[in-house]
């Protein structure tokens, strides 16, 4: 496992989790979760389907417990604590809400559990429908409303408890992509609003870099990174979050020169480039890759006078919008993506072109030898 | 094939497919009844002294047949709920075989069923001899021809349509609400009882229904393991028809009967708060 930022959350902490682990039968879901949430703090995990992050939450709720290592929530070790008896709610995929109790009822639930009385429950559940903006709302059934404001009744119903910390379980899943984009704004809105900790799972980047302060990335039950989302996207640990968070050209390279901050490697085609030496120490021989995101990338029709630049072939170019993808092979058939600003006078670039890429001294970073490609699938 | 063709066949096509069951139900379940209404109120006396009568002379049998009935369908439910639910939360892959279980009676003849419990509570049988043995019965004690020999059969017989329509209800019911209830601080009995419960109600409803009606009718129970001081209306009917041959007190009971059914099945639905059914 790598961190790469560790400040944060180790003055206050939330919740901790020590070198947590989850095995279903001899299938691991999580490997070595460690991580410490502070006090307010907008928490993301994110990860493919299956990469154990709803796992990781539902351990953290008490659904499910840790094969081994500890979960500490304001302190205390929860070990073997139930689900009703920890100070945290859940605001589960598909919401979940209670199909016979109205809006008021469902907010009113956990109030009534913990015996609050009917005066103060009344307040609690007119505040919270006031911050979801759904008062008007209060005695209509969950299924007479739109999935969006189901959603805010699921949110109300969690944040009406006063958690210590408020677990959402890819909450914006259900819904289209208009009212999710909306719905993350109000998600920040209402979080700064309630100050309270918010631990979201998520599969969807974009969603992750909006309103995270730290986001973890897991991949295969394990932690790859945790950072800002600033850190993570520019200064990626492994080849697997360079490629989840945005895209990523990673170019298999070897290293041949060390020299304090920079670092010679050669590309599988024989060519060699300077890179900046970042964080991951290199040593010459070791095989690497070198990444670099599409958009930092500039085509030229000959080569630039200076700086690092790859001869390649234009194989296709294609029109996104804001964008415009072009799709480039090196001389060894590495393929490499680069994005240019679809201005108004675009070159007519033709398949089979010769051209020139280059790119900014900051804008490559050597990573360790990527397992497996993360492109063109992941080039978005 | 033009397009108007197959446009007025689909339109047609849900007549088509109802038009079988209506005319079964036309000929063998509301034909009989005007007949049966005709008999009532033909035959004989007046239409309201036959009926006076019914009620007059047989107003034990129908409060005994209600009473057996009510007791029966409890304990099919107290019996039924906790089955149903084990099955659907907790059985995980027996799930099948134990519905199976559950249905396996109705693979012996209803009549046979019934004498063999006969045997079981008969007098020299091992039901009397256990009890006894427990001196929860007296030496010269018995469990055939008591009331409660006869609610315990009508129990036997109707358990499985308890047990199935609360099954379904439990088993379509979203095991993250009952998490959800958890996570918002109710113990699990208090999700039982504030969410379970409540969503299942319909299934305890139906079953209800499925079980308190043809026990309020049945007439083999009371007539097996009952004495005559146990005789529910079901077998009254079955002696007017068969052997007094009364046909229009017969009839007359028949309709009396089904109007009470019908008149507790309604006040029911609205004590539940069943939408779909009331």
């Amino acid at each position: 496992m790598r961190i790469s930022s560790a400040q944060a959350a180790s003055r206050d902490p939330v919740i901790a989790l020590e070198h947590v682990v989850k095995r279903f039968g001899r299938a691991s879901a999580v490997e070595d979760a460690h991580f410490a949430v502070a006090r307010g703090e907008f928490f993301s995990l994110l990860g493919p389907s299956g990469c154990g992050k709803t796992t990781t939450l539902r351990m953290i709720a008490g659904f499910e417990q840790p094969t081994a290592g500890r979960i500490l929530l304001d302190g205390h070790d929860v070990a073997g604590v139930p689900p009703y008896r920890r100070q945290v709610n859940t605001v589960f995929q598909h919401y979940a809400l209670f199909p016979h109790l109205t809006v008021r009822d469902n907010v009113a639930f956990g109030p009534r559990s913990r015996k609050l009385d009917a005066a103060a429950t009344a307040r609690r559940v007119a505040e919270l429908l006031a911050v979801v903006r759904l008062d008007a709302f209060a005695n209509r059934k969950p299924a007479q409303l739109s999935g969006g404001q189901q959603q805010r009744v699921a949110l109300a119903r969690a944040l009406a408890n006063r958690p210590s910390a408020l677990l959402l379980d890819e909450p914006l899943g259900a819904l289209d992509l208009a009212l999710r984009q909306a719905m993350q704004l109000e998600l920040k809105r209402i979080q700064r609003e309630v100050g309270i900790t918010f631990i979201y799972v998520t599969h969807d980047q974009e969603e992750a870099l909006t309103m995270s302060d730290r986001i973890a990335i897991m991949s295969e039950g394990r932690i790859e990174q945790i950072g800002s989302p600033r850190e993570i996207y520019d200064a990626p640990a492994t080849g697997f979050v360079a490629g989840f968070i945005g895209a990523a050209n990673l170019l298999p390279a070897v290293v041949r020169d060390v020299d304090g901050t920079a670092v010679t490697v050669e590309l599988a085609g024989g060519q060699r480039v300077t890179v900046p030496a970042g964080s991951g120490a290199a040593a010459a021989g070791s095989t690497v890759s070198v990444m670099l995101r599409p958009e930092r990338l500039r085509l030229a029709e000959s080569a630039p006078p200076d700086g690092e630049s790859l001869p390649v072939t234009l194989e296709q170019s294609v029109f996104r919008g804001p964008v415009v993808r072009h799709t480039l092979r090196a001389a060894d058939g590495t393929v490499i993506v680069a994005h240019a600003a679809a201005g108004p006078c675009l070159p007519a670039f033709r398949p089979g072109l010769a051209l020139w890429v280059s790119w900014d001294a900051d804008a490559p970073r050597v990573l360790p030898a990527a397992g497996r490609s993360v492109l063109p699938a992941t080039v978005r | 094939m033009g397009g108007s063709d197959s446009h007025r066949r689909s339109r047609l096509a849900p007549y088509l497919l109802v038009a079988p069951g209506i005319l079964w139900l036309l000929a063998f379940f509301v034909a009989p009844l005007v007949i049966l209404a005709s008999t009532s109120v033909g035959q004989g006396g007046a239409w309201y002294e036959t009926y006076g009568l019914a009620l007059g002379r047989y107003g034990p049998h129908f409060l005994r047949s209600f009473r057996y009935a009510l007791a029966a369908t409890l304990l099919a439910l107290v019996l039924g709920y906790p089955l149903a639910y084990f099955i659907a939360f907790r059985a995980g892959r027996l799930r099948y075989p134990f519905l199976g279980l559950v249905i396996l009676p109705f693979f012996v003849t209803f009549l046979v069923r019934t004498f063999a419990w006969k045997t079981i509570l008969g007098d020299g049988g091992p039901a009397v001899w256990l009890l006894q043995r427990l001196h929860l019965l007296g030496a010269h004690g018995r469990l055939l021809d008591t009331s409660i020999a006869v609610v315990g059969g009508l129990t036997y017989t109707f358990l499985p349509f308890m047990v199935l329509p609360v099954y379904a209800s439990l088993e379509k019911l979203d095991r993250r609400l009952v998490e959800a209830a958890e996570d918002l601080y109710a113990t699990p009995g208090a999700a039982f009882r504030r969410v379970v419960l409540p969503l299942s109600l319909p299934g305890v409803f139906a079953g209800s229904l499925l079980t308190f009606i043809p026990a309020a009718g049945d007439f083999i129970n009371a007539q097996l393991l009952g004495s005559p001081n146990q005789q529910m209306l079901g077998t009254v009917i079955q002696n007017q028809f068969l052997d007094v041959r009364d046909y229009p007190l017969a009839a007359a009971l028949s309709f009396v009967l089904m109007a009470l059914i019908t008149v507790v099945v309604l006040a029911y639905a609205r004590l539940l708060g069943t939408e779909e059914l009331a």
